[in-house]
């Protein structure tokens, strides 16, 4: 079986111009178990107008249909996803610049109202600072006031109790006095001796 | 004649067919181009017929398939070239859904005949010489003489590029036709050293296994070769039709 291809190249050149009834009876001679024509068939010309025509008449077909239908509908089918897929890409990047500047407003308005919101605070710390001062500086003053009523009694007391001291001592000394045996001695005298020796 | 690995691209009669002595036969070879185009067609045609915002699977394989062909085309000859979108287009589709479908046991592989890749391999360098020379006119010559290039190595290098131009539909059409050539019969002799060492009895089915593990591994791997080969003339097809658009190198 391996005679074949090599018997067919020896033949296939004298094929070419003896045509295929010399070809054929030199290949009975020298006897191929095969039948057909007996050349290696790729190089068997008498099959060569045959084959040229179907393959103009099947690719001729076959090119028209693929550039007159095929080629056109897939050509189409891309161009169409390519324009959908750029034009919603455009719609995506537009909702996005749209987020983007509602994000920033939001921010924005966010930031305002946390001023408000801080200046309304302060205000009202403020205001409750200024009466708490105000309350305190009441309660201060009449706390001073009370202070100072305290002290004026206080010194009132003291003074009357100095009083007192001064009697008590001169008291004290009259009888000391008598006690001593010294007799009776004047008053005056001793309220005199009290007051110096309290100095 | 079951293990011959030739027999694979044996070209059959279906419907004879003949005009002015030409044999013009629908054969096996015509019904799978036809089957080719069609189940293309049908599947960029069904996939796409509910225009999907939000593509279904099967949908996104034909959108990636356009996307991956524009974009090697724009890559290779600018937005200019996008008017050969369709042609290119068209060639990857045609030669990989042959490729693929050539891989289905007893089916028929299109790609594997010369004739069929150098028709293709023609076409795009048909297109590359007739557009070249219309919208350059014999500025288009331009392309075999390279910038830069000292005055006394121009007949040296213009030959070359000649040389290298003319090899191009040849390369193109034998790259693909041999890789599916090759794949094919190597896939057909390691299957048939299955069943041929499997008629030994026990040892011959335990020697079977290896064979039978490479048919598995190079199924893998021709199903790569079917893309990589539709992908490789697509990509050159991209870089000569950029020749044509840009000839001033």
């Amino acid at each position: 079986m391996f005679v074949t291809p090599g018997y067919a190249e020896e033949v296939a050149p004298a094929a070419g111009e003896a045509h295929s009834t010399d070809a054929t009876t030199a290949h009975t001679e020298t006897g191929a178990e095969h039948g057909g024509g007996g050349l290696f068939p790729p190089f068997d010309t008498s099959n060569y107008p045959s084959q040229l025509l179907w393959l103009a008449i099947t690719f001729g077909l076959f090119y028209l249909f693929l550039k007159n239908v095929v080629l056109p509908r897939v050509g189409g089918i891309l161009e169409v996803r390519r324009d959908r897929i750029a034009g919603d890409l455009d719609q995506a990047a537009r909702m996005k610049s749209e987020a983007d500047a509602a994000v920033a407003a939001y921010e924005q308005e966010l930031a305002e109202a946390k001023a408000r919101a801080n200046a309304i605070g302060q205000e009202a710390r403020d205001e409750a600072k200024a009466e708490a001062e105000a309350k305190r500086k009441e309660v201060e003053a009449g706390l001073d006031q009370k202070l100072t009523a305290a002290e004026a009694r206080i010194a009132t007391i003291k003074a009357n109790a100095m009083k007192e001291v001064g009697t008590i001592a001169e008291d004290t000394a009259a009888a000391i006095v008598q006690a001593l045996g010294a007799g009776k001695v004047d008053k005056a005298d001793i309220a005199a001796a009290v007051k110096a020796a309290s100095k | 004649m079951a293990n011959d690995p030739i027999h694979q691209f044996q070209i059959s009669k279906l419907i004879p067919i003949e005009i002015g002595g030409l044999d013009f036969s629908f054969t096996n070879s015509s019904a799978f181009m036809v089957a080719t185009v069609v189940a293309a067609s049908a599947f960029l045609f069904l996939t796409t017929s509910s225009r999907g915002l939000v593509p279904s699977r099967l949908q996104s394989v034909s959108e990636m398939s356009y996307e991956f062909v524009a974009s090697m085309l724009r890559d290779a000859a600018g937005s200019q070239g996008m008017r050969f979108f369709p042609l290119v287009f068209s060639l990857f589709m045609f030669v990989l859904v042959a490729n693929l479908i050539g891989l289905f046991p007893y089916f028929f592989t299109v790609t594997s005949h010369l004739i069929v890749t150098f028709a293709l391999a023609l076409l795009v360098i048909g297109t590359v010489i007739v557009y070249g020379f219309m919208k350059h006119g014999f500025g288009f010559l331009k392309l075999f003489v390279p910038h830069g290039v000292p005055g006394i190595l121009v007949p040296l290098v213009v030959l070359i590029e000649v040389i290298s131009f003319l090899s191009r539909p040849i390369s193109l059409s034998v790259r693909l036709f041999a890789n599916m050539l090759a794949g094919h019969i190597t896939l057909k002799v390691f299957a048939g050293f299955v069943t041929s060492l499997s008629a030994f009895g026990a040892v011959g089915v335990v020697g079977s296994i290896l064979p039978l593990f490479m048919t598995v591994a190079i199924t893998g791997l021709e199903v790569l070769v079917a893309f990589l080969q539709a992908y490789v003339f697509a990509v050159l097809t991209c870089m000569y039709l950029n020749d044509a658009l840009h000839p001033g190198h």
